[in-house]
C-alpha cells in the first residue's frame, strides 16, 4: 500500500522537466521588496491584529487562544504540517477549519465565516510562525489522489484544468502576466490585485470564477482535497507567509 | 480606528537621520470603482498626514484616491534629543487619528 | 436624416458622460498654477518607480531632492493618465532629516507620472517616468 502510494505521489507531483519555483520568483523586483521588508508589507497589518486576537477571550468558555496555547511563538512548525489528518474526526483539515474546530470545541465560540477578517488573521498569525520552514503536509489517501484528479479536472465555461495553466505552461505568459506555477507556500498572502490579504480557499475560488466554473464551497471536501494536493506537491519548498504577490 | 504599525530603527542618534516606514490599513476607496449594480462605490480615503517630533513638524502629506490601498510611509526624521513621535491621519469623514511612537536615542 | 430608433439610442447611449481621465494638459495646467513665474527646470529631484508596472493597484514610488542648493518646501505628484492628475503633495519641516517619501501609488494604465519639488529660494525643479501598465490577465 505504502509502495503504491509512492508510486501515485510520484507520478502525479512531477512539476514539468525543471524545479519548483516559488510564486516569489516569478514576481517582479518591487514586489519581493515588499514581502522582504517586514516594515513595508501590509500583511503585518493583519498579523497585528492577529496578536491582539490570540490574547483575546471569546465563547462562553472565556478562553483565549493564549489560554491553551501559551505564546504563539510555541505554534511554529505547526502551519507547515497543514492540511492535515484529524483522526478523532476521520477528516483532512486545512488551518482554517482548525481555527474553527478549536474555537468550536474548546472555546464555546462560533465558526468564522471563510472570509472573516478575524480568521484571516489569526491563520496568517499562526502561519508566520512556521515561515522559513520546509512545507511538510503528509500524503495520504484518499485525499491526495482525490487532490490530484481535480488538478487534473477540467472545469468551467473556459474548460481549463489548474494543470493546463499551472503545470503545463507555467513560465509562460498569459496577456501580460506569468503563469506562476501556483505553490501555497506564501498563504496567507498580501494580493496588488486584491488590495488587500486572503487565503489560499480565496484564490482557488477566484482561480475557478477566473475560468468560469462553480467554485468549490469553503469547507468542501472537494476544496479541501485540492488545498491538500497543492501542499504536498510544495512539499519541501520554504514557507512565506505572509507572501506578497501582484 | 484603523490599525497602524510604526517601524523606527533600532539604533537612533541624535542630529543623524533616521527613516520611520508606517503602514495603514485603510481600504483608500478612490471613488472611482463600480459595484455589481453598476453603482459607484463612493470615495473614502485618508486624504491627510502629519508627523510631529515632540510638536515640531517632520512632514506634512495630502493624500489623494491614487494613494494606494493600506497605505505605506517611508521618510526621514532628525532629532537631537529623545522625544515623541505622533503621526496623524484624517479621513474623508474628518475623523482624526494620532499614533505615538518614542524616539529613544542612544 | 432621421436615424432609424435602435441607432437613435445607441448614439444617445455613447453620448453618456464616459469616465473622465486626467490628460496631460489638466497635469500642465496645475504644475503652470504651481509653479507661477518661478523658474522651472529639468533635475535635482529624482523620481524613482519602475518602468515595468506588473500590477497597476499598488506601485512603489519614491520621490527625493540630493543636494538640494536651498530647503525643499515640498513635492508634488502628478499623474497623466490616472482618472485624476493628482497623487500626492509632501511638505517637510524643520524635523525632517532629509527630503525624501516612499510611498506606494495606483497606476489605471500606463501612463507619465511627474514629480515636482518647490524650493525655499523659490526654484522648482522637475522629474517624470513614462512607464507600461499591464493589466492582470486572469479576470476573478
Amino acid at each position: 500500500m505504502k509502495c503504491l502510494l509512492a508510486l501515485i505521489a510520484a507520478a502525479i507531483l512531477v512539476i514539468g522537466a525543471g524545479e519548483r519555483r516559488s510564486g516569489y520568483d516569478d514576481a517582479s523586483p518591487e514586489t519581493r521588496a515588499m514581502q522582504d521588508d517586514d516594515a513595508a508589507n501590509p500583511a503585518f497589518l493583519w498579523v497585528k491584529q492577529g496578536e491582539a486576537l490570540w490574547s483575546e477571550p471569546d465563547g462562553t468558555e472565556g478562553k483565549s487562544c493564549a489560554g491553551c496555547h501559551g505564546d504563539v511563538t510555541s505554534l511554529r512548525g505547526v502551519s507547515a504540517r497543514y492540511p492535515a489528518f484529524d483522526s478523532k474526526r476521520g477528516l483532512m483539515v486545512t488551518l482554517e477549519q482548525r481555527i474553527n474546530l478549536c474555537r468550536t470545541n474548546h472555546m464555546g465560540a462560533g465558526s468564522f465565516a471563510w472570509d472573516d477578517d478575524k480568521l484571516l488573521s489569526l491563520s496568517t498569525l499562526v502561519g508566520l510562525q512556521s515561515r522559513g520552514m520546509a512545507l511538510a503536509a503528509e500524503p495520504r489517501e484518499p485525499y491526495l489522489s482525490d487532490g490530484a484528479a481535480l488538478f487534473r479536472e477540467r472545469m468551467g465555461q473556459l474548460n481549463l484544468s489548474c494543470a493546463e495553466c499551472h503545470e503545463d505552461r507555467a513560465g509562460l505568459s498569459l496577456g501580460g502576466s506569468l503563469i506562476p506555477q501556483g505553490h501555497p507556500n506564501g498563504y496567507p498572502e498580501y494580493r496588488l490585485e486584491w488590495q488587500g490579504m486572503g487565503s489560499l480557499y480565496r484564490r482557488l475560488r477566484n482561480c475557478m470564477v477566473g475560468v468560469r466554473a462553480e467554485p468549490y464551497s469553503p469547507d468542501s471536501p472537494e476544496a479541501t482535497a485540492l488545498a491538500f494536493f497543492l501542499a504536498v506537491r510544495a512539499n519541501g519548498m520554504q514557507i512565506e507567509t505572509p507572501a506578497v504577490r501582484p | 480606528m484603523v490599525r497602524v504599525l510604526i517601524n523606527v530603527p533600532k539604533q537612533m542618534t541624535a542630529k543623524e537621520p533616521f527613516d520611520v516606514k508606517v503602514l495603514i490599513s485603510h481600504p483608500m476607496e478612490s471613488g472611482q470603482r463600480r459595484d455589481q449594480l453598476g453603482q459607484t462605490i463612493p470615495r473614502d480615503i485618508i486624504n491627510h498626514f502629519m508627523c510631529t517630533l515632540d510638536g515640531e513638524t517632520v512632514l506634512e502629506a495630502e493624500f489623494f484616491p491614487a494613494i494606494a490601498a493600506n497605505p505605506f510611509l517611508s521618510f526621514s526624521v532628525v532629532a537631537e534629543k529623545s522625544g515623541t513621535l505622533a503621526l496623524t491621519f484624517t479621513d474623508d469623514h474628518g475623523v482624526t487619528q494620532t499614533e505615538t511612537a518614542a524616539i529613544t536615542l542612544t | 436624416m432621421m436615424l432609424p430608433r435602435r441607432q437613435l439610442v445607441l448614439v444617445a447611449a455613447c453620448a453618456v458622460v464616459p469616465r473622465a481621465v486626467a490628460t496631460p494638459a489638466e497635469v500642465g495646467a496645475l504644475i503652470q498654477a504651481l509653479v507661477g513665474d518661478a523658474p522651472l527646470k529639468d533635475g535635482l529631484i529624482h523620481l524613482d518607480l519602475p518602468v515595468m508596472v506588473e500590477n497597476g493597484n499598488s506601485v512603489a514610488m519614491s520621490v527625493s531632492v540630493a543636494d538640494p542648493p536651498s530647503p525643499v518646501e515640498s513635492i508634488h505628484v502628478f499623474a497623466e493618465g490616472n482618472p485624476l492628475p493628482r497623487v500626492a503633495v509632501f511638505r517637510f519641516g524643520p524635523r525632517s532629516g532629509a527630503p525624501r517619501v516612499a510611498t506606494r501609488m495606483r497606476l489605471a494604465t500606463s501612463q507619465t507620472v511627474i514629480a515636482i519639488a518647490r524650493l525655499r529660494d523659490g526654484t522648482c525643479w522637475r522629474d517624470s517616468v513614462d512607464l507600461l501598465v499591464t493589466l492582470a490577465a486572469c479576470i476573478e
